[in-house]
C-alpha cells in the first residue's frame, strides 16, 4: 500500500485513503483535546468565575440568586482588614525565614555532594530528598511532637547542648515554648518548611553543578586555586541560572504556604495568629465565614503580590540568569 | 537509554583533586545533615510504638517501645483507617492510570505530528503551570458543590487526568527516545493513528510512564488541600485527612496518631527505596526545563 500523500493522491481517492487522510490530519488535535477540555472546565472557567466573584457579595449557602454586585468593596474590605495584613506579613516573614536558609544550606550541600562523594552521591541525595515525598500532614504531626514544650525532642537536644562546655552558651538555657510563644511560632513553621525542601533544592543545584564544564575546575586547580576559590569564582557565578529557577520556585511556593502552618497551628493560626498565612486566611474566610466573594478577592490580592514579587526577583536576580539559561 | 532531563549523573569532575582535609570536613558535614534529615522519620516509627504518656516524658523515648499493638487498636477504634488508606489508594490509582493515558497520548501528538498551532498550543500547556493554585481554591470548591461531586473521589482525579507537567514530560521523552521513522513505517503498513500510539509508542514509553506514574501516585497520595475541600465525612477521608482529624486539642491519642502516620508514610518510603532515582528525576525535570 502507498503512503497516503495528500497532494499526489488527490485525483482518485478510495474511501480508505480518504479516511486515512482525515485521521492523519485530525488525530493530533483529538489526542491533545482532553487537556484543553479539562483545562477549560477546571482551570480557565474557575479563574474567570473567581474574578467575577471577587466583585460580588455571595454567601454560597444562600444559592446563586443571592449574588450581588458590590464593585471594589471586597477588595477595600480586605485592604482595610488588619488580619489580612497580618496574614500577608506572616506569609512573607515565614517565607523569608524558610526561603533564605533553604538555599544557604542547599548550595554548599550540593557542592559538597558533587565534589566529594561519587559513590555515596545516590544514597545521600535520596536521604536528603526523602522529606519531600512524604505527606505534609505526617511530617507536621511528627514535628508537632518534636516541638513540644516540656517533653519535646528539640528542647531536649537544646538542653543537652546547653550543658556542653565551651559552646554551651550558644544554646538557650530555658526550654522554648515553640508553638505557644508568639515569637517562636514562625521559626517553628519555617523549620519544617526548610527540612522539607532542602533536599529538593539540593537536587536542583546538583543538576546545575553537573552542567559546569570540568575543565574549568581543572584549569583552576592547575593554577593553584583552593576549593573555596573554585567555589567562589567558578561554581557560584555559573550556578546563577539554576539559582534563579530555584529561588523563583521557592518564592512562589512560599507565598502560597498552607499545609505546614495549617497543621502545626491546628488550623487556628496559632497564638496571636502568628502562623496564619494568607492562603489559610482565605480558606478560613471561605470555609468558616462563608464569604466566597471576599475570599476570591483575597486570592486575587495574593496573586498580585506573587506577580509583583516575582517581577522584582526577575529584575534583581534573573537578568543575567535568564539570558544565560537559554 | 535516553534521559529525561539533566539529572543526577556521575560527577563530571575527576577524583582526588579536592584536598583531603576539606574532603573529610565535607563528608562529616554531609552525614550530619543526612542524620538531621532522617531523624524525624526515626522518631515517627519510635513514637508509633509508645503510648501517649511515654511519648511525652522526660527524656523523650529514643528506642522502640511495646505499645504498637495498643496504638493500632486505638487507631482503628477512632477511625475507619483501612478504609481511609483504601480511599487514598483508589484516588492515587485512578489519577495515575488516567494521567498516564491522556498525557502519553498528548505527548505523542506534540512530539510526533506537525500540525498548525502546535508550538502555540504547547506554549499554552506550559503556561498553565504558572497559574498559582491558590487562585483556584474557592472556585474549585464551588464548582464541585454545584456538580454534586463533594465526597466523591472523581472531584479530584477527573480535573487532573491530563496534567501539563505530564504532557511536557511525555513529549520530551517521546521526542528524544523514539525515531520518527518508526511512526512513518507503521503508517505505511496501514496502522491507524491511534493504533500507532497503542502498538508502537506506548510499549516504548516504559521508562517515562514509570516515572510519571510514580510522580503522580506520590503527589496524589500526599495531597491535602484538595481532599480537605472535597471530603467531609470520616468514611470518605483519605489517609492524610483522617490523621488530621485525629489531631484534637487536648485529648489526642498521640500513640494512635503516630501509628497512623507510620502506616501512611511507610508504603511511600518503601516505593522510594526502590525508585528514588526515577522519582527524583521525574519530580524535578518539570521545573528545570519548564
Amino acid at each position: 500500500m502507498q503512503a497516503p500523500l495528500p497532494t499526489s493522491a488527490r485525483p482518485r481517492l478510495t474511501p480508505r485513503a480518504r479516511w486515512d487522510n482525515f485521521q492523519r490530519r485530525y488525530a493530533p488535535y483529538i489526542f491533545i483535546s482532553p487537556f484543553f477540555i479539562l483545562f477549560a472546565i477546571f482551570g480557565l472557567f474557575p479563574i474567570v468565575f473567581s474574578l467575577y466573584l471577587a466583585f460580588h457579595s455571595w454567601q454560597p449557602a444562600a444559592g446563586l440568586g443571592d449574588m450581588k454586585l458590590v464593585g471594589w468593596r471586597n477588595f477595600t474590605d480586605n485592604l482595610t482588614d488588619p488580619t489580612f495584613w497580618q496574614s500577608l506579613r506572616n506569609t512573607i516573614v515565614i517565607g523569608l525565614e524558610s526561603g533564605i536558609p533553604q538555599h544557604l544550606i542547599a548550595i554548599p550541600l550540593a557542592f559538597a555532594i558533587h565534589m566529594g562523594l561519587r559513590r555515596m552521591q545516590g544514597i545521600l541525595t535520596a536521604l536528603y530528598f526523602a522529606p519531600y515525598i512524604t505527606s505534609v500532614v505526617a511530617i507536621t504531626v511528627i514535628f508537632f511532637t518534636l516541638f513540644s514544650w516540656q517533653y519535646g525532642v528539640v528542647n531536649a537536644v537544646l538542653t543537652s547542648l546547653h550543658n556542653l562546655p565551651v559552646i554551651g552558651g550558644l544554646f538557650p538555657e530555658e526550654k522554648i515554648n515553640w508553638l505557644g510563644n508568639r515569637n517562636f511560632v514562625q521559626p517553628a513553621v519555617a523549620t519544617v518548611v526548610v527540612w522539607r525542601y532542602v533536599g529538593w533544592n539540593v537536587v536542583l543545584y546538583l543538576s546545575g553543578l553537573q552542567s559546569i564544564p570540568k575543565d574549568l575546575y581543572e584549569a583552576a586547580s592547575v593554577d593553584g586555586a583552593t576549593t573555596w576559590q573554585q567555589f567562589r569564582f567558578i561554581t557560584l557565578p555559573l550556578l546563577r541560572p539554576i539559582m534563579f529557577v530555584a529561588v523563583t520556585l521557592t518564592l512562589i511556593g512560599n507565598l502560597q504556604l498552607f499545609e505546614e502552618p495549617y497543621i502545626l497551628t491546628g488550623d487556628s493560626g496559632g497564638i496571636g495568629n502568628m502562623g496564619l498565612t494568607t492562603v489559610m486566611y482565605m480558606y478560613r474566610t471561605y470555609n468558616f465565614y462563608g464569604d466566597a466573594g471576599l475570599a476570591a478577592a483575597m486570592s486575587w490580592l495574593l496573586f498580585i503580590v506573587i506577580g509583583v514579587l516575582t517581577l522584582v526577583n526577575n529584575r534583581i536576580f534573573g537578568r543575567s540568569g535568564l539570558a544565560r539559561a537559554d | 537509554m535516553a534521559t529525561l532531563a539533566p539529572t543526577v549523573k556521575a560527577p563530571t569532575r575527576p577524583r582526588g583533586t579536592v584536598r583531603p582535609l576539606s574532603r573529610w570536613a565535607a563528608v562529616a558535614l554531609l552525614f550530619l545533615g543526612a542524620l538531621l534529615t532522617v531523624a524525624p522519620f526515626y522518631f515517627m516509627f519510635v513514637f508509633a510504638t509508645h503510648t501517649r504518656a511515654e511519648i511525652f516524658q522526660i527524656p523523650p523515648p529514643t528506642w522502640f517501645g511495646e505499645a504498637a499493638g495498643r496504638n493500632y487498636d486505638s487507631l482503628l477504634e477512632r477511625l475507619p483507617f483501612w478504609r481511609n488508606l483504601w480511599n487514598s489508594l483508589y484516588l492515587a490509582l485512578m489519577s495515575t492510570v488516567t494521567t498516564l493515558f491522556f498525557c502519553s497520548l498528548a505527548g505523542f501528538a506534540f512530539a510526533m505530528y506537525n500540525f498548525r498551532f502546535r508550538e502555540g498550543l504547547f506554549g499554552v500547556v506550559l503556561a498553565t503551570l504558572l497559574i498559582p493554585s491558590a487562585l483556584n481554591i474557592v472556585p474549585f470548591a464551588l464548582i464541585m458543590q454545584a456538580l454534586g461531586w463533594i465526597n466523591t473521589p472523581r472531584a479530584l482525579w477527573v480535573p487532573g487526568m491530563a496534567s501539563a507537567f505530564g504532557i511536557f514530560l511525555m513529549r520530551q521523552y517521546i521526542g528524544s527516545a523514539i525515531p520518527k521513522e518508526l511512526v512513518e513505517a507503521a503508517r505505511i503498513d496501514g496502522a491507524s493513528e491511534f493504533g500507532i500510539y497503542r502498538k508502537i509508542i506506548l510499549p516504548l514509553c516504559g521508562p517515562a510512564l514509570a516515572t510519571l506514574g510514580l510522580v503522580t501516585f506520590v503527589n496524589s497520595w500526599n495531597s491535602f488541600v484538595g481532599p480537605l475541600i472535597i471530603f467531609r465525612t470520616a468514611e470518605t477521608y483519605t489517609a492524610p485527612l483522617a490523621l488530621r482529624s485525629l489531631q484534637g486539642i487536648a485529648n489526642t491519642d498521640w500513640g494512635a496518631l503516630m501509628c497512623g502516620v507510620a502506616l501512611t508514610v511507610l508504603p511511600l518510603l518503601i516505593v522510594f527505596v526502590f525508585f528514588s532515582r526515577q522519582l527524583i528525576e521525574g519530580l524535578t525535570s518539570g521545573s528545570l526545563k519548564g
